[in-house]
């Protein structure tokens, strides 16, 4: 088990995905617990709650997990996705507002020092204009 | 009234077949104002649900609306699958086989909420809630003729979604050009309303 929070990438794209996770290991380095998805559920561009609630169980870590989507149906489907886990797992992760790549970043490197859930969202949400 | 087994099976395949049908219409819509994915996203999950009609309709009328709502959470891929899966999986929880009118008004009127939150957004917004809500004054009103009622309220109120700028989902990019289209959203609910007035009056 990782003591630190984990982080899930959710694009419409499986290639933007991996990409985005390839800079966070590259970036970031392998301490912080990584689950990323792309796709609807025929590989085609979409997304997927069966693949995001996976991707969820991937990057696990007790102290949370904080979610980076791009665009609407990405952010709609993590939502349904985090209502759909064990009651015991919904309050422990969250839906940054934030762009997908540079908040992946941000977060994993916060996540990286052994920060909290909250601090976690709020370093990458601090790239989003208010 | 009851909902018995056979009229569960009825509207889940009207339902679903109607929708597949007219899948090719909605990713037409859906490619002038969003990213053209609306219906192949809804064929994928009413197929799955046309195909699991018969076990679907084995359950209880709430525990099929409920398994109605999880595949489609979980098959469609788009933002409308969990838009949909919310507005059955909430119908789900609060109607049982035998329900009375009232019943049925206010568990529409508790989903459709519930796909508000979901979706974040009110009424002319042009989307799927601009047709749901006045669906919903007419499931309220009830009375004689309801089936007719609710086919043409749904008509026009996804006519209605033409003018509309759009304010939430993809099409909300485009502005001032989603104007002088039909929400695609809008039409799939209409699809759904119309397929479930032809099984009340018994023509399915």
């Amino acid at each position: 088990m990782n003591d630190n929070v984990g982080i899930v990438i959710v694009s419409h794209s499986a290639d933007v995905a991996r990409g985005t996770a390839m800079m966070v290991e590259q970036m970031v380095g392998r301490e912080v617990p990584l689950g990323w998805c792309g796709g609807d559920p025929d590989g085609g561009l979409g997304t997927n709650v069966e693949a995001i609630m996976a991707a969820i169980d991937k990057a696990w870590s007790d102290k949370g997990v904080a979610i980076l989507v791009d665009l609407g149906g990405a952010e709609t489907n993590s939502e349904m996705a985090i209502e759909m886990l064990p009651e015991a797992r919904r309050s422990r992760v969250v839906v940054c507002n934030a762009p997908v790549v540079e908040g992946a970043v941000m977060a994993a490197t916060e996540a990286a020092s052994g920060a909290t859930l909250d601090a976690v969202r709020r370093t990458a949400e601090e790239l989003t204009p208010a | 009234m009851m909902i018995d087994r056979e009229t569960r099976k009825r509207l889940i395949v009207a339902v679903a077949s109607r929708v597949i049908a007219n899948a090719e219409e909605l990713t037409d819509l859906d490619r002038a104002i969003g990213d053209g994915d609306h219906g192949t996203n809804m064929r994928r999950g009413f197929e799955a649900v046309l195909a699991a009609a018969d076990e679907l309709s084995d359950k209880g009328f709430g525990e099929s609306l409920k398994g109605v709502g999880t595949m489609l959470v979980m098959k469609v891929g788009g933002a409308s699958g969990p838009l949909y899966g919310t507005l059955f999986l909430s119908l789900g929880k609060s109607l049982a086989d035998d329900v009375t009118h009232e019943q049925v008004a206010d568990a529409f009127a508790a989903a459709v909420d519930a796909v508000k939150a979901r979706g974040k957004s009110e009424a002319g917004q042009k989307t799927m809630l601009d047709v749901f809500l006045p669906v919903l004054e007419v499931v309220r009103e009830g009375g004689n003729g309801m089936a007719a009622r609710l086919r043409a309220t749904a008509r026009l109120a996804a006519e209605n979604t033409i003018p509309m700028k759009a304010i939430r989902g993809r099409a909300s990019f485009l502005g001032e050009r989603s104007i002088g289209h039909m929400d695609p959203g809008a039409r799939s609910c209409e699809l759904i309303v119309d397929a479930v007035a032809d099984v009340m009056e018994g023509c399915a």
